[in-house]
């Protein structure tokens, strides 16, 4: 096995970028994901990258979709309220097909919000990161190394789907330090290979394949932008195979907590606990947030599930009306939350935990 | 098992560079679980500065936790902070030489060591640090004393000097926090 290396989800996340090829970031500070550009301001020059501090974060992404555009691997990050800004380039992005991958390391909102780490930009990720109703492969890592992995792969993702990707983690996973294994680097042959593979020497300026640039050319009149609609929705429908779940200890439990990203670990360790007791508990955490992994909660079992935690660190709750959609009133659903400032603990979900016991077992 | 540390302090005496240090050693020479988790003020020095490390054998949840094994103290205001934190059979390791209030709770293990002193004696101010987490090592054995050994010859491996002074301090502290094992 590799060496691990003990590093902080921010960093770990730029390494990974590195790793799976990214020669260009361009991205503007905000707390707390500042350790991200920071890494890549040191790193890229030692691979031959581009690193550029943008003027602002509008500028940043449209540099994003640039260098896209122009084939190379590229990625920025930025948080919450940052991602905000993001929304109209990303649009763009999603609009041209372009492969870029980009993180959000959640802090509290809405505004300018708390520097904290929060969950507070669920609906915002999965359902609408800009106009015009694009849909993104949203990834939720719930440790350091998931960051990696997840960065790593959603490079893959985007070249494969010619989509933005967008990697949905927070201010605690980007903050702790743990223990990672780094993924082999990418080598310049490798990468050359890929971009044969997805045709991304053959992509017009604005990020489609030459040849399709008529028919979805941004902004165009006539009957273009239904082609690019269409076009767009065929994608959406083949990621059913891409839907990834975890489920923990589900096919006995009595109840479940539901919880992505740092919640997630958070609540299988209280289900763990609980077990201990003889408590029949399990968890499911959407591993990707969007495509959702609805049929894990409509396949339950709801004669022998009795009620489920939404745990999340978001008020109001976000990711409970995915879970509502799913489960269709058939058991109930407790909430339990906190939010920007404000850190989800063990003793706190154990709580809520407890308070579900008591109202349904 | 798994054992919740906090460590807190102000900004300037190496709080999280303790903490990083038994995170990092722990990572590299154990096959344990290890998080780390800083929390601080604006201030980069006088400010508050607390840390988080979680060691476990199994998955760790929550890295940040409010219900703690250990707490290391290194000034007054976070022992009135945080002292209502540790578990009842806990440990508080103290910097006596500048946290001199009475400890009101007599359901923890109370481990005192002036390391504020003892680094300006050994003429290495910015030791207080290391010391502190030899008291620890010391008395806890949460990890073996050849892992932070390690783990500061792995810190200091660009300036190779600063190895011998530092293991120094770290031994110093380890006979303190041995000595005070019950």
């Amino acid at each position: 096995m590799a060496e691990r290396v003990f590093m902080k989800g921010c960093e770990a996340i730029a390494e990974a970028g590195v790793r799976a090829g990214c020669r260009f970031f361009a991205g503007y500070p905000i707390t707390p994901q500042n350790e991200i550009p920071e890494y890549f301001a040191r790193r890229m020059p030692e691979v031959g990258g581009v690193f550029v501090q943008g003027e602002s974060e509008v500028a940043s992404v449209n540099m994003l979709y640039g260098a896209a555009a122009a084939g190379a691997r590229a990625m920025s990050s930025s948080s919450s309220c940052g991602i905000s800004l993001y929304s109209e380039g990303v649009s763009y992005c999603a609009s041209a097909r372009l492969p870029v991958v980009y993180v959000n390391v959640q802090r509290g909102g809405p505004g300018i919000g708390a520097i904290q780490p929060a969950q507070q930009d669920y609906l915002q990720a999965t359902k609408a990161s800009g106009n015009g109703g694009f849909q993104m492969i949203v990834l939720a890592p719930a440790t350091v190394q998931e960051c990696v992995d997840m960065v790593y792969e959603g490079f893959e993702l985007a070249a494969r789907d010619n989509n933005p990707v967008l990697i949905l983690t927070d201010g605690v996973i980007g903050t702790m330090m743990e223990p990672v294994v780094l993924p082999p680097m990418k080598s310049d042959e490798e990468l050359a290979q890929l971009k044969e593979k997805y045709g991304v020497t053959k992509r017009a300026c604005i990020g489609h394949p030459l040849g399709q640039q008529a028919k979805c050319f941004p902004g165009s009149a006539g009957t273009g932008q239904e082609l690019v609609n269409k076009e767009a929705e065929k994608l959406y429908a083949t990621w059913d195979k891409d839907v990834r779940v975890e489920k923990f200890l589900v096919d006995d439990a009595e109840i479940i907590f539901a919880a992505y990203g740092i919640s997630a670990r958070i609540s299988k360790a209280i289900v763990k606990q609980l077990r201990a007791e003889g408590i029949k508990a399990g968890m499911i955490r959407p591993i990707t947030v969007n495509p959702f992994p609805y049929d894990a909660f409509r396949d339950l079992d709801f004669n022998q599930v009795k009620g489920i935690l939404d745990v999340e660190m978001s008020i109001p709750a976000q990711m409970r009306w995915d879970i509502d959609f799913a489960v269709q009133g058939r058991c109930q659903i407790n909430e339990c939350r906190r939010s920007g400032g404000q850190l989800l603990t063990n003793d706190q979900v154990l709580e809520g935990a407890r308070q579900l016991i008591k109202e349904v077992l | 098992m798994e054992r919740n540390i906090m460590m807190a302090g102000f900004g300037g005496q190496g709080v999280m560079t303790m903490g990083k240090l038994l995170a990092e050693a722990t990572c590299d020479a154990t096959d344990l679980k290890v998080s780390f988790f800083p929390s601080y003020g604006a201030a980069m020095r006088g400010g508050t500065a607390n840390c988080f490390v979680v060691i476990s054998d199994d998955e760790i949840g929550a890295p940040v936790c409010y219900n703690v094994e250990d707490l290391i103290v290194m000034n007054g205001p976070s022992l009135h902070a945080f002292l209502k934190n540790v578990k009842p059979g806990g440990n508080v390791f103290i910097n006596s030489t500048i946290v001199t209030d009475p400890i009101d709770r007599d359901d923890v293990n109370v481990i005192s060591a002036p390391v504020t002193q003892m680094a300006l004696d050994m003429g290495n101010d910015r030791a207080l640090n290391v010391i502190m987490l030899g008291v620890y090592v010391g008395y806890t054995d949460a990890v073996p004393e050849e892992v932070i050994i390690k783990g500061i010859e792995h810190k200091f491996e660009n300036k190779q000097k600063l190895i011998p002074p530092n293991v120094e301090a770290f031994k110093k502290g380890l006979e303190i926090g041995r000595a005070q094992k019950k």
